[in-house]
């Protein structure tokens, strides 16, 4: 499936702001399943610093300086994509999900150095009894990982109610954990806690997701939004599971970058001096080619 | 052991050995009942089995002749010594409560050759930790070789991976470890400091007290002298510089005054030659950091942070920090400024790397591993949980927080810590029980033994063969009270001073820009603070001076009244509230409060002198003796205002104290001078608190009358209490701010100023004081009042603002 995904970040300040650090990741990643044909960055006013590079987790990501004053700030990023499927195990023949955490915990092999690290605890996923207590339902003795993580997935998409009113953005997960409501970003944490207190590496997925207008209704332009979801180490690759629609993600879902958190990867994040009151608009266009 | 005679005439320490060979008894039993190491005893540091040990010879000898009295009385010239200095540790720093750093008055000796061996071995360290921290921002090899474990880095959260890859000239400049001697005399490390290990201000303040006070002693001692470390420590950080190396921009970066040792930030600052900063004080652009000075922006080079790491950019690490320097790990990677220690350096404060010293250190550097730690187990919940009783615990990943004595937990504590130590076992490392030697500390009636620890501060230092100069010495801690060091030197002493010439040849300056709007902010409240405090002490004085004499204070409620503060009655009691108590809104205890907070802000901007007077500044309490407390707090303010004029150079800094000093002053004239319609009492009270009776009686003799006060207190330019002489200087400061000296037209505060000051110089004292004209003089002076608040607005908004930071919204 080929895309071409806009998304529009709009900050409007009342004051002026002298000056405005940015870090963004914006740029989708090539992966085995995932093609990124061409991807542009635009931001007014003209930045004094503009550095591309890759972080660490081998994302996208470019630091936006921008030094003259300024009222308004926009920065577009217009990817044109191509993902196809994703090959998703068998379920049932993935390996019991004691020997996964027993490989993690020994941690002796080298060529899983860069998985390890997912099964540790993050700035916004500490360790927490509730997460284990939350988890250990779905993991039954020497139950397949992907059988075990599939069924939390379900059981947040279950158990869960979204509601867009219930967290913000600096809302502790484990909050979210208790409440039982949130949204993408806070699904995907709880079932990255849940897994990571079993012993299991998981890391956080940030994306889009193409959505479908209801039936007979036309398709709004920029009223898609950023999704988020999780990815879980099955031994022998990472599989996608996104909580929040209950699924394992395929075409539709288009990765953007991965970290161990939501601090890992914000699409955008950044501090001002000076504007006083500010409003931030965020479109996200996902529109099929 | 070939003693001096007159040690055994000493009872003070016969007394001690018997004590310290007593104290080795009992935990020797203590120690056989939990372990079957019947064998170990604790060292005791001057005894050895009841044998002095040479190295103490001389110090013993001196405590000896001292005797009791005589140390008691070194011990209080120490402490007089550290409060004068204003030594504070800040114990409580939520409630911003310091409280005086508590020294003991004998020192911790070590000999010359038993220190040549620590201080290798604690170079050494600071070496394989430097390797280790190079290894985990760059290729990774120790994890990739399996020497460690993953979590050990990976699991760190203080492993900044923004900083990965990102080359540094030097990670870990400043490095400490912590150490205990075991009962067979060998030291070892429990725990080591890799950010920015504090404690070496505080071992260097000891040593300028202790010095001073048991001065024979350390000069009979040959003690090795601490300043060539500092010096080891400018010139590394000089020549980390990435650029203009003979006379980089070094700051010291602090959290600010509510940080535990703030003192030492301050003190450090000021012994090195380097600015004070706080993240506020900094901003970056073009990926260069700069210091925000009243005259503009300068380049910094250098960065000494006394901040924790993943503070230090809330741009890239974490977000929710206030205290740094938003986009300073985008310009590290730029290399337009250097850090010590390095941004993520913090990982090596890693209770996990102590079990595989001896392994690293043979795989690293090739070499014996000289200080081992103590046998520390990580990551293993098993053996802590089975066991807990056997082992001291602690978290991994930091060093701050006490340790846990298990043994002194209840069973529900130990369940929990349990429960904690199985759901994460990687956070918790558990150290073997091992006695620690002690040391004679003076209680005030006899030397007692007490267990000790002691911190080794070491620097890096490219000529040094080990790559690191160690203090000789550092910080001796007996719980909460330290003590001075003194390692033993084995030749003669050198002597050096951090004010020795360098070599390269430094430009004359005068005056200069060089001042952070944030120092000039608190200089500015400064010298507000201390006039308001005299102002109220003045006013509240009179009013006890006429109870006491039977008089009626009613002139100083009037008084009182427009500063708009109301006494809860009119009686002594009434009176005293309004300078001793806490509650009391724009009393004189939150004044000098905030005094204290501001000059304790600018504590590097201020000398030794202005420092001891602002802590003799005493609170009034409230009895009978009131009156002589403010007269004495007074005498100080008078002091300080003394040391303002005569011992301050003229350039902005103080011009910025003097302005507060002015601006509060004429404040205060204004709003007094609101009753000068009212009786004959408020005029001479009026007289009285601007110390201008007696001119006024040699104008006027004894008539007193509104005009000729008013023109005294409000126009008489060459009063100097007087509202006019206050504008005229006010006036001259403004001119003379950094960078608007070439402004061609005024600044909005100029224009402020010079109104006020025309408008005061051009008022008719006789015309207005007529009684048809009252209304027209309250309404003149309630515009003046006007006037003088909103200049201090503008002076804030246009020098002393310094914005912070915040985060984008999400």
């Amino acid at each position: 499936m080929r895309y071409t995904v806009t998304h529009i970040t709009t900050y409007h300040y009342q004051e002026a702001v002298a000056v405005s650090h940015n870090l963004v990741h914006l740029g989708p990643r090539d992966l085995p399943y995932q093609q990124v044909l061409g991807h542009r960055l635009n931001v007014s006013p003209e930045p004094t610093v503009f550095h591309r590079s890759q972080d660490y987790f081998g994302n996208r990501s470019a630091k936006i300086t921008v030094q003259s004053p300024h009222r308004e700030l926009v920065v577009t990023a217009t990817t044109t994509i191509e993902r196809t499927q994703p090959p998703i195990p068998d379920p049932a023949l993935t390996p019991p999900w004691e020997a996964i955490a027993d490989t993690v915990r020994r941690a002796d092999l080298v060529e899983l150095l860069p998985v390890v690290e997912f099964a540790y605890p993050s700035e916004l996923v500490p360790a927490d009894s509730g997460f284990r207590e939350f988890a250990e339902p779905s993991f039954t003795p020497e139950r397949p990982i992907l059988e075990a993580a599939a069924d939390l997935s379900h059981r947040i998409y279950s158990e869960f109610t979204f509601d867009t009113k219930a967290t913000t953005a600096t809302t502790p997960v484990q909050d979210a954990l208790r409440r039982k409501r949130g949204v993408c970003q806070d699904f995907a944490l709880i079932l990255i806690g849940a897994l990571r207190s079993m012993g299991i590496p998981a890391r956080y997925v940030s994306g889009y997701l193409e959505t479908t207008p209801p039936p007979g209704r036309p398709r709004l332009v920029g009223a898609d939004a950023s999704h988020a979801w999780a990815q879980v180490w099955c031994g022998e690759d990472w599989v996608d599971l996104d909580p929040t629609n209950d699924c394992v993600p395929g075409e539709r879902h288009l990765t953007v970058a991965f970290g161990r958190d939501f601090a890992d990867v914000s699409p955008m994040r950044g501090m001002i001096l000076g504007g006083g009151q500010a409003t931030v608009r965020v479109s996200v266009d996902v529109m099929r080619l | 052991m070939n003693m001096a005679p007159d040690l055994f005439s000493s009872a003070l320490i016969a007394g001690y050995q018997a004590q310290a060979a007593k104290q080795t008894q009992t935990q020797t039993q203590t120690q056989s009942q939990t372990q079957e190491q019947p064998e170990s005893q604790a060292w005791d540091e001057a005894f050895d089995r009841g044998h002095l040990r040479t190295s103490w010879r001389q110090t013993m000898n001196c405590l000896g002749r001292l005797g009791a009295a005589g140390l008691s009385q070194r011990r209080d010239q120490a402490l007089r010594l550290v409060r004068d200095n204003g030594v504070t540790y800040n114990a409580n720093s939520e409630r911003g409560i310091d409280r005086p750093w508590a020294l003991d008055v004998v020192p911790l000796v070590l000999g010359a050759e038993e220190w040549h061996a620590v201080a290798r071995g604690v170079a050494q360290r600071a070496r394989l930790l430097d390797a280790v921290l190079s290894d985990s921002y760059g290729p990774q090899r120790l994890l990739r070789e399996g020497l460690i474990h993953p979590a050990a880095i990976l699991g760190h959260p203080q492993f900044l991976r923004p900083l990965h890859g990102v080359a540094v000239a030097k990670r870990l400049v400043f490095y400490a470890a912590d150490l205990i001697r075991g009962p067979d005399g060998r030291w070892l490390v429990t725990g080591e400091h890799a950010q920015a290990p504090a404690g070496a201000g505080y071992a260097l303040e000891n040593r300028i007290v202790l010095g001073r006070a048991l001065a024979e002693a350390f000069r009979d001692c040959q003690v090795e002298r601490v300043a060539a470390f500092f010096m080891s420590l400018r010139k590394t950080l000089r020549a980390l510089s990435p650029h203009h190396h003979d006379n980089p921009r070094i700051v010291l970066l602090s959290p600010g005054p509510y940080a535990e040792t703030y003192f030492e930030h301050a003190y450090l600052a000021r012994y090195l030659g380097y600015n004070l900063v706080e993240g506020g004080d900094l901003t970056v652009r073009d990926d260069k950091v700069y210091l925000k000075n009243l005259g503009g922006l300068h380049q910094v080079d250098v960065i000494l942070r006394r901040l924790a790491d993943d503070f230090c950019d809330p741009l890239e690490l974490r977000s929710d920090s206030v205290l740094g320097i938003t986009g300073l790990a985008g310009a590290i990677r730029a290399g337009s400024v250097a850090v010590a220690n390095a941004l993520g350096s913090g990982l090596g404060e890693n209770g996990a790397l102590l079990p595989c010293g001896e392994r690293l250190s043979r795989h690293l550097l090739g070499e014996e591993l000289r200080l081992p730690a103590v046998p520390t187990v990580w990551n293993d919940a098993a053996l802590l949980t089975a066991d807990l009783d056997r082992f001291i615990l602690r978290p991994t990943w930091t060093q701050r927080g006490a340790p846990i004595d298990t043994e002194k937990l209840t069973a529900a504590e130990r369940a929990a810590l349990s429960e904690r130590i199985r759901m994460s076992p990687q956070d918790w490392i558990g150290q073997e029980r091992i006695m620690p030697s002690t040391t004679p500390v003076w209680t005030g009636t006899a030397l007692e033994a007490r267990p000790l620890t002691l911190r080794v501060f070491a620097v890096a230092d490219a000529d040094e063969s080990e790559g690191y100069a160690v203090l000789p010495g550092g910080l001796t801690r007996i719980g909460d009270v330290s003590k001075d060091t003194w390692v033993l030197s084995a030749g003669p002493v050198a002597t050096v001073s951090l004010l020795q010439p360098q070599s390269a040849q430094i430009s004359l300056k005068r005056g200069g820009a060089d001042l952070p709007s944030r120092v000039a902010d608190n200089l500015f409240w400064l010298g507000r603070y201390a006039e308001r405090v005299e102002g109220l002490a003045r006013l509240v004085r009179e009013g006890l001076q006429q109870l006491t004499d039977g008089g009626d204070p009613a002139a100083v409620l009037t008084l009182l009244d427009q500063l708009g503060l109301k006494p809860v009655d009119d009686t002594y009691a009434g009176l005293l509230a309004l300078i001793a108590d806490e509650d009391c809104n724009g009393g004189l205890r939150q004044n000098l409060n905030n005094l204290r907070r501001s000059a304790f802000a600018v504590r590097d901007r201020l000398s030794n002198d202005t420092w001891r007077i602002i802590n003799r500044l005493e609170q009034p309490v409230a009895d009978d003796d009131s009156i002589a407390q403010l007269d004495r707090l007074l005498t100080d303010l008078a002091a300080l205002a003394g040391m303002g004029m005569e011992n301050t150079t003229r350039g902005p800094a103080w011009r910025f104290l003097d302005l507060g000093r002015r601006l509060e002053r004429t404040q205060h004239g204004f709003e007094l001078l609101r009753a000068v319609g009212s009786t004959n009492a408020v005029l001479e009270t009026l007289l009285a608190v601007a110390d201008s009776s007696i001119t006024y009686r040699s104008r006027y003799l004894t008539t007193i009358q509104p005009a000729p006060v008013l023109d005294l207190l409000l126009v008489d330019g060459t009063n100097p209490r007087a509202v006019a002489f206050q504008l005229a200087r006010l006036n001259e400061h403004l001119g003379h701010v950094p960078g608007e000296e070439d402004r061609a037209l005024p600044t909005e505060a100029q224009r402020l100023a010079l109104r006020l000051r025309t408008n005061v110089d051009l008022a008719d004292p006789e015309a207005l004081c007529r009684p048809a004209r009252r209304a027209e003089l309250a309404e003149f002076l309630a515009r003046c009042c006007d006037d003088t608040t909103r200049l201090s607005e503008v002076v804030t908004s246009l020098y002393l603002s310094h914005a912070v930071p915040t985060p984008t919204i999400r």
